[in-house]
């Protein structure tokens, strides 16, 4: 069959649609999935479709919007929770990081946690520093816990029904300016792995390690730097826990060079890690220091004008590229 | 609520009196090994003054019923039927313990018996017994959750929002605290602007249920077994045992039993324990019981000395422990 | 506290030094100033004193090793005192100074040129003294290539994959065909053929230590550096005029010399020219405040020793005739102090005493610029007044880097010294 050009969000919408029609012991739980559709649109249709058990509205209350999907998930449902935007899971961090990540080290092996928690991430329009965050690094930080953020609309369908058919914990953000943006996706089902990341585009001079929104930078910055005869390889991780960075050490022995780009903040950051990881496993193959594209150390403000100024895009990218390269 | 049960029978009332002379002793013992530097770590919040509600309010469960609890779980654990072998071997942190060594004293569960586990983080487990009450509401069963916790966690956002989500969704849960008075150093009353905490049902459209005598296992487990069957037909209910903490918070809290009015308030409580009160009824009611009360202390002896020699020949966990578990 | 003793700085071009012996030994006593090891510097043996007096605690390093320039080779304190572990002083140099064994270093000795004139900015700690990607370091060691050879386009000269990728041995004039780096080439004599059989009609000569580094440190100079070069004649008259008077009154021991005077000089001049009194590092200039003069002093074994005139602008000329006297005693007998043959900023080359008519001086990297004066002459010139008469004149050359500098910049520093050497009495002021 082939495949169709579809938009992040109804690949996603589909693959939970999917999971829910096979398993019956998928549900959905969080604020406004039911009546009013899902926030983003996500579960469009659902509560019609599966009914008030399995399509549960919550009060706004993100920290028991966890907490009980961990419980609900130990005791053997497959929760798939919906925390509005990645910004409410603050509220949710001792649910996740404490019980999630935890009880099934904690209790030695005795209680599994079937359960994903979507979030939306993001920046953008003006949406202010509480609510413009993608602190998918900080998540990613505990063992226990994996964490996937899809870069396009083929590999969210594909992540997401992995992650609900997993058995751990899983923290799945999808970027709110994503959602929009169409990709060809197969009409057949098809898992991705997690923890498998994946080459976007190959390219003989520089690497450029990234994920979620982060990728469609790199693609476009090696689109013009390709222009200028500088051949960038793009890796997008997928997941941030596991990492899968041998196909990054693999480009970079070859290219010698990396850019990681990120959408989120630098300190203590993705960019961090990939350069630590980097260096402890390619340090004879560096030609220049590793460089990373990542927001301003700023929160985010208001105003159009700085908060862009504040923010990572692809021209970033690509004077990040020129200066590694030189 | 229901108010016509049958009064326990002698057979009955004598496991209680066993199960509450074992939590004691055994807590006894911890305090001493921690002393003696054979339990180690910074943890062991101990149970000791607080066994009725323990013991009632678990004999209250059926098999396929849950608990769940807080970090003072040993308890809990031996009430539900926990080896004491295996908890005391999770207290030295043998590869024979409840959690292989991984957990410690505050995280004691066992899967088998539907005991949840003890939580460290205050109110961290209120949500799980929710979720885990949304599990047996979603698979239709007639299970409910016991979710014990102290004072301390009433004030704490979790307690809110879990109450409130259990409201909302009619889910099956019995809410109990233990109310020792004090939540860590903080008592009720300076911590609580109702302090008759029971209450707080009101605010979540949810019955309140009884504040009862903690100290009285009698009175304890007829109360949570009416809850228990209100949560099983109807949905969640709060309710309150009034108790006392023997010990410090922890067996780090050194100024505990230095505070002002603390002893007096001790001696008072003392004279309302848990073991007296129970086997004065028995006494009363059973005739010449001592004998067979004094058997069933050597008897809980015998268990807390077979649990400390299985725990300190055990072995410790490996480096295959260390690595094992953090994923399924 | 002990004091740390650190490698003493050994002169522009030098990052490590060759420890002779130790002039003390673990538990003595030491007074301030007191000579504590003697360091074989290639072109002199220089004295390590003690900065400050007590006990020697520790000695790092055995004679005959390789150690670098500021690096910790000792400590001095109180009797009995331990040295705190390593890095408990703020900025404390790490105790490693040893970077090569005695034995491998002959071999070392043999190998070529110093690292590229940017890189010495870095201090020597750079592994292998070069800066150069790990990428880099790798392929030069898979090919055989000395990276002190290639040059670096990266950031601050950095040496990339790319440069060791596009490396050629550029060919020694005589034979293209050897493979060997040029510059190892020139020493080791490997391209101008074999050795020849040693007969009556030869002697064969090692060659020493300094030469080598002299050689290798010109070299690449004149490769490296785009010189160009000034001249003009100067009419001295009034200047050795000036310097009879002064010396009239003069015990032969505080005699002022020409070279004196034309050190004086060039300083002065300097301060109107701080672009000339600049050292060289690729991306960055570092201009320096202070003039320090250095001058070239030939020494006993048939190499240079290039001692520095510290704020040579600034002294009385009288303090920089007596000081320039004993740094120049020291070097010729080979017992220079460390401080004597640091700091150069600026260089003048003066080959007046051997009656030379014009030369030009090769650049003292990664200075800006050397002076070369040659001897003054009685040449027939025309009087202002139009006619024929006598003078006194000194062909003055001025070697500039063109990376820093350009020809116009040259002629005035030279006019300005003219102009200077012409009215020396403001070299009096």
């Amino acid at each position: 069959m082939a495949d169709k050009n579809v938009s992040m969000r109804e690949a996603l919408r589909s693959a939970l649609m999917e999971e829910m029609e096979r398993d019956e012991s998928v549900f959905v739980m969080g604020e406004e999935v039911g009546a009013w559709q899902g926030t983003h649109r996500i579960t469009a249709g659902f509560l019609e479709k599966f009914g008030e058990k399995r399509v549960r509205d919550t009060p706004i209350s993100e920290m028991v919007i966890a907490g009980a999907a961990v419980g609900a998930a130990m005791a053997g449902l497959r929760p798939v929770a919906e925390i509005m935007t990645i910004n409410f899971a603050f509220l949710s961090f001792d649910a996740i990081v404490n019980a999630a990540a935890k009880v099934h080290y904690m209790f030695n092996g005795q209680f599994k946690v079937p359960l994903v928690i979507r979030a939306a991430s993001g920046w953008g329009n003006q949406a202010t520093a509480t609510h413009s965050h993608t602190p998918e690094p900080v998540f990613a930080h505990f063992p226990g816990l994996y964490v996937g953020c899809p870069s396009n609309a083929h590999d969210a369908k594909g992540m997401l029904k992995a992650a609900i058919r997993d058995d751990n914990p899983v923290l799945f953000t999808e970027s709110i300016a994503l959602y929009p943006k169409a990709s060809p996706v197969p009409d057949e089902e098809y898992l991705i792995p997690i923890g498998k990341s994946d080459v976007k585009r190959e390219g003989k001079d520089v690497t450029l390690v990234s994920y979620a929104r982060g990728v469609e930078w790199s693609l476009d910055a090696a689109k013009q730097l390709a222009s200028e005869g500088i051949e960038a390889e793009v890796v997008d991780l997928r997941w941030l826990r596991p990492l899968d960075l041998e196909p990054v050490f693999e480009s970079f022995k070859r290219t010698n060079h990396c850019v990681v780009v990120e959408e989120s903040l630098p300190h203590f950051s993705f960019g961090s890690e990939i350069a630590a990881q980097l260096q402890e496993a390619a340090f004879d193959y560096m030609d220049a220091p590793i460089k990373r594209v990542s927001a301003m150390d700023v929160p985010l403000p208001y105003a159009h004008d700085i908060e862009l100024m504040a923010l990572p895009n692809a021209q970033k990218v690509v004077n990040a590229v020129k200066e590694v390269l030189k | 609520m229901a108010t016509n049960t049958i009064a326990p029978d002698k057979e009955k009332l004598l496991d209680w009196y066993h199960q509450i002379v074992l939590i004691r002793q055994f807590e006894n013992a911890c305090d001493d090994l921690y002393k003696q530097k054979r339990i180690t770590g910074v943890y062991l919040h101990l149970y000791s003054g607080l066994e009725a509600t323990g013991v009632g309010s678990v004999a209250a469960l059926g098999k396929n019923d849950n608990v769940i609890t807080a970090y003072r779980d040993h308890g809990i654990a031996i009430a539900r039927g926990v080896d004491p072998k295996l908890v005391m071997a999770e207290m030295m942190g043998k590869r024979t313990g409840t959690s292989g060594g991984k957990g410690g004293s505050m995280h004691i569960a066992e899967r088998d018996l539907n005991f949840w586990g003890g939580y460290a983080i205050v109110a961290g487990h209120l949500p799980l017994a929710a979720g885990i009450a949304l599990k047996e509401k979603y698979v239709g069963s007639e299970n409910v959750v016991l979710c014990l916790m102290g004072d301390g966690s009433t004030n704490n956002g979790y307690f809110h929002e879990s109450l409130n989500l259990s409201a909302v969704w009619d889910l099956p849960v019995v809410w109990l605290i233990e109310n020792n008075l004090v939540g860590m150093g903080t008592r009720v009353e300076t911590s609580s602007g109702q302090p008759d905490l029971v209450k707080r049902a009101i605010a979540y459209g949810m019955e309140e249920g009884p504040r009862v005598d903690g100290q009285d296992v009698i009175a304890v487990h007829q109360a949570v077994s009416e809850a228990v069957e209100y949560a099983r037909k109807h949905g969640p209910i709060l309710m309150e045992t009034l108790t006392y903490r023997y010990k410090g918070h922890g067996v780090s809290d050194k100024q505990y039993d230095v505070r002002e009015g603390f002893k007096e308030e001790l001696d008072e409580w003392h004279h309302k324990d848990p073991i007296t009160i129970l086997a004065n009824y028995l006494k009363a009611n059973f005739g010449d019981i001592q004998p067979e009360l004094d058997q069933i202390q050597q008897e809980a002896d015998k268990t807390v000395a077979e649990a400390i020699a299985f725990a300190e020949s055990s072995p410790n966990p490996t480096y295959e422990d260390l690595i094992s578990n953090v994923y399924v | 506290m002990a004091q740390e003793i650190k490698m003493p700085n050994l002169g522009s071009d030098m990052s490590e030094g060759t420890l002779i012996s130790w002039s003390k030994k673990v538990g003595d006593q030491i007074n301030e100033g007191d000579v504590l090891a003697e360091i074989d510097a290639d072109k002199a043996t220089v004295e390590v004193p003690s900065p400050v007096s007590g006990t020697i605690i520790d000695l790092i390093g055995e004679e005959g090793a390789t150690l670098k320039v500021g690096a910790v080779i000792g400590h001095v304190g109180d009797a009995g005192e331990k040295v705190s572990g390593n890095g408990n002083g703020n900025g404390a140099s790490a105790p490693a100074p040893v970077v090569q064994a005695p034995a491998q270093q002959q071999t070392q000795a043999a190998a070529p040129a110093p690292a590229p004139v940017p890189v010495e900015a870095d201090g020597g700690n750079l592994p292998g003294g070069v800066k150069a990607s790990p990428v880099a370091r790798n392929l030069a060691a898979e090919k055989g290539i000395d990276l002190k050879l290639v040059q670096g386009t990266g950031p601050g000269g950095r040496i990339k994959k790319a440069d060791v990728e596009g490396y050629t041995p550029a060919a020694a004039p005589s034979a293209p065909a050897e493979t060997a780096a040029p510059a190892a080439a020139a020493i080791t004599g490997k391209s101008y053929g074999d050795l020849p059989a040693p007969n009556p009609d030869i002697e064969i000569i090692d060659v020493v230590k300094m030469r080598s580094r002299i050689a290798t440190r010109m070299i690449q100079s004149k490769q490296l550096i785009p010189h160009f070069y000034v001249t003009t004649e100067i009419d001295v008259e009034a200047l050795l005029n000036l310097r009879k008077q002064i010396n009239a009154g003069l015990d032969d021991a505080h005699k002022i010399t020409v070279n004196d005077l034309v050190v004086k000089a060039a300083a002065l001049t300097l301060r109107d020219f701080p672009n000339l009194n600049t050292h060289y590092y690729g991306d960055k200039l570092v201009r320096y405040k202070r003039i320090n003069i250095g001058m070239a002093v030939p020494v006993n074994n048939g190499g240079l020793m290039n001692v520095v005139a510290k704020d040579a602008d600034k002294v009385s000329i009288g303090t920089l005739a007596q000081t320039n006297k004993e740094m120049i005693a020291r070097a010729r007998e080979g017992k220079v102090k460390p401080d004597d043959i640091s700091g150069s900023t600026f260089t003048v080359s003066n080959l007046g005493p051997y009656n030379v008519e014009h030369f030009m001086a090769i650049i003292n990297p990664p200075e800006a610029g050397i002076l070369a004066i040659a001897t003054a002459q009685k040449v027939p010139v025309v009087k202002a007044d139009g006619t024929l008469g006598v003078g006194n004149r000194m062909k003055v050359t001025i070697s500039v880097d063109h990376r820093v500098s350009d020809g116009a910049e040259g002629a005035e520093y030279l006019q300005k010294l003219k102009a200077l050497i012409e009215n020396p009495m403001q070299l009096l002021l």
